[in-house]
C-alpha cells in the first residue's frame, strides 16, 4: 500500500493568542467611552448640589424648562404625525421623484444648524409681490410666529422631522409589506392595510421615532436663536439658556442646566434602550 | 369561474404574454411549471396585487382587470402566507368579516365553523408567530376562505410541509373543495399534488401556458 498524498508530515504547533487584538480593539474604544465619562464627571464634579438647586429656582430657567419640556413634545408629535405617513411612502413606493423627496428629507440633518435658522428667518420675511408669511400670519390669523414660542417649536420640529422620518422608514422597511398585500386581496383599500396591518406593527418605531425626535428637539440651538431669538422668559429653552447664563459669566448656572439637560438625554436614552427598538443597539 | 385572455405581464426581469386560461366555476386547477417562470405573478395578477399590462381577467363572467384587489371577492394564500403578526389565529378568520362589517354573531359563527373544518380549535386564542408550519399553512387557508371567495388561489401551499403533514393538507384541501365547492387555482411543481387534487391541469413552459 502506497503512502496517501496528502499525507500529514509532522505539524509543527504554533499557539497564537487573541489578546492582542481585544487590547488594540478595546484600548482604542476605551479613548471614546473615557471621553464621554470625564466631560460627565466634569460637569458634576464642577457644580455643587447647592448650586445646581439655586440655578433651578431661578423663575427664568424654571420657564426656560417649561418651555423646554412643551416645545419639545409638540416638535415631537408634529414629526410623528409626518413621519409616519412619509416614512410609509418612501419605505414601499417607487413614485417618480422619489429619490429627490429622499435627499430632500436629509437636508435638515446636513445643513448647518444656523443656516437652518436663517433660511426660515428668510421664508417668513420674504416679500412675495409686497405678500409676506409673517406679516399675514401676524395680521390676518393673528398667529405671529418670529422671535415667538411658536419659531421654537418650528426650529425644532425641522430637524427633529427629518429624524423621525428616517426612523419610521427603517421601521417600515423592517415589517414585510406582503401581509399588507393580503390584506388587500380580503377586502382591505391600501389605507385600511396601512391601518390595520401596518401601523400595529410599527408602534415600537413610532415611540422610538418621537424619543429620537425630543431628544434632537432638546439639543437643538442654532436655528431657535436665529428664528425665535432668545428673550428671557418668552422664547429661552434650556440650551439658549446655557448660553445666555454663560455669557453672563455665570458658569455655575450653565453648568447646572447643562447637568438637567445630561439627565434629561439619559432618560430618553433609557427609553429607547427598554424599548429594545435595535435602533440604538 | 376563472377566465385570463391573452393577458401579458411585464414584471421587472421577464415578461409573459399571450396568457390564456379557463377554470369552470366549481373546478380545481392546478397550474404546473419550474420555479421562476411566473406561476406566482400570474395569481398576483388574477387577485390584482399586478397590473397586467394587456388582456383581460374575468372572474364569473365579471371583468375585474383593473379592479382594486379587496373589491375583487378572491381567496389568496400566498407561498410565504404572511400572517398578520399582532392578530391571533380568531382574528386572522375574522378579519376580512369585520371589513365587510358582517354581524358579530354571524362572525362567530363563521370562525367556529372553519375552525372545525380545518382543525385549529385549540389554536384559536393563539397569536401567530407560535404556530408550527401546517397550522400557520391552516390559519391561511381559513383566513382565505373565510368570506366564502368566489375564487381561491393557492401558492404552493405544501412545499414547505414534511411529509406527514403534506398528506394531511392533501385531505384538508379534498375536503375543502368538496364541502365548499369554491373554484380553485393551485400552483405547485408537484406531480404527486396535482394527481390527488387536480381536476385540470395547466402547465406554464417557456412562457406559454397550456393545458394537459
Amino acid at each position: 500500500m502506497s503512502e496517501p498524498v496528502d499525507s500529514p508530515s509532522s505539524p509543527t504547533f504554533r499557539r497564537r493568542s487573541d489578546t492582542p487584538f481585544f487590547l488594540v480593539m478595546g484600548g482604542i474604544s476605551a479613548c471614546f467611552i473615557v471621553l464621554i465619562l470625564l466631560l460627565l464627571a466634569a460637569d458634576v464634579v464642577f457644580t455643587s448640589p447647592s448650586d445646581f438647586i439655586d440655578a433651578l429656582r431661578k423663575p427664568e430657567i424654571q420657564a426656560a424648562f417649561r418651555l423646554t419640556i412643551l416645545s419639545c413634545s409638540a416638535a415631537a408629535v408634529l414629526s410623528l404625525w409626518v413621519a409616519t405617513p412619509l416614512g410609509y411612502l418612501l419605505s414601499r413606493y417607487r413614485f417618480p421623484g422619489r429619490w429627490l423627496v429622499d435627499t430632500l428629507v436629509d437636508i435638515p440633518i446636513v445643513l448647518p444648524p444656523l443656516v437652518l435658522g436663517l433660511s426660515l428667518l428668510i421664508l417668513f420675511h420674504l416679500p412675495i409681490f409686497g405678500w409676506e408669511l409673517e406679516a399675514w400670519l401676524r395680521d390676518s390669523v393673528g398667529f405671529p410666529v418670529t422671535y415667538q414660542w411658536p419659531a421654537v417649536v418650528l426650529a425644532q420640529f425641522s430637524v427633529a422631522c427629518a429624524f423621525a422620518v428616517r426612523t419610521m422608514r427603517v421601521t417600515f422597511d423592517q415589517i414585510d409589506p406582503r401581509a399588507e398585500d393580503v390584506a388587500r386581496t380580503l377586502g382591505c383599500t391600501r389605507g385600511q392595510a396601512f391601518m390595520q396591518i401596518a401601523l400595529p406593527q410599527a408602534w415600537r418605531g413610532m415611540i422610538a421615532a418621537t424619543t429620537i425626535a425630543w431628544a434632537r428637539a432638546l439639543g437643538e440651538f442654532g436655528p431657535i436663536l436665529v428664528f425665535a431669538g432668545a428673550t428671557r422668559m418668552r422664547t429661552e429653552v434650556l440650551s439658549t439658556t446655557v448660553f445666555l447664563e454663560l455669557s453672563i459669566g455665570q458658569l455655575n448656572a450653565a453648568v447646572a442646566v447643562s447637568l438637567l439637560m445630561v439627565a434629561m438625554a439619559v432618560v430618553v436614552l433609557l427609553i429607547l434602550r427598554v424599548l429594545g427598538t435595535g435602533l440604538n443597539a | 369561474m376563472i377566465e385570463l385572455d391573452n393577458v401579458a405581464i411585464h414584471a421587472g426581469e421577464f415578461s409573459l404574454s399571450g396568457i390564456s386560461m379557463q377554470v369552470p366555476r366549481g373546478h380545481y386547477a392546478v397550474l404546473m411549471g419550474r420555479t421562476g417562470r411566473g406561476k406566482t405573478t400570474i395569481l398576483e395578477s388574477i387577485c390584482g396585487l399586478r397590473k397586467v399590462s394587456s388582456g383581460r381577467i374575468l372572474i364569473d363572467g365579471v371583468d375585474v382587470t383593473t379592479w382594486l384587489p379587496g373589491d375583487r371577492q378572491i381567496g389568496y394564500v400566498p407561498q410565504d402566507l404572511a400572517l398578520f403578526p399582532t392578530l391571533t389565529v380568531a382574528q386572522h378568520l375574522a378579519f376580512a368579516l369585520r371589513l365587510r362589517k358582517r354581524p358579530q354573531s354571524e362572525i362567530d359563527d363563521r370562525i367556529a365553523q372553519l375552525a372545525g373544518v380545518l382543525g385549529i380549535k385549540a389554536l384559536l386564542g393563539r397569536s401567530v408567530d407560535a404556530l408550527s408550519g401546517g397550522e400557520s399553512q391552516r390559519v391561511a387557508l381559513g383566513r382565505a376562505l373565510s368570506f366564502r371567495p368566489a375564487v381561491l388561489l393557492l401558492d404552493e401551499p405544501l412545499s414547505a410541509l414534511d411529509e406527514s403533514t403534506r398528506a394531511e393538507m392533501h385531505a384538508l384541501l379534498k375536503r375543502v373543495k368538496e364541502s365548499t365547492g369554491v373554484t380553485t387555482l393551485h400552483v405547485t411543481h408537484s406531480n404527486e399534488e396535482a394527481e390527488v387534487l387536480a381536476d385540470q391541469r395547466f402547465e406554464l413552459h417557456e412562457g406559454v401556458l397550456r393545458e394537459v
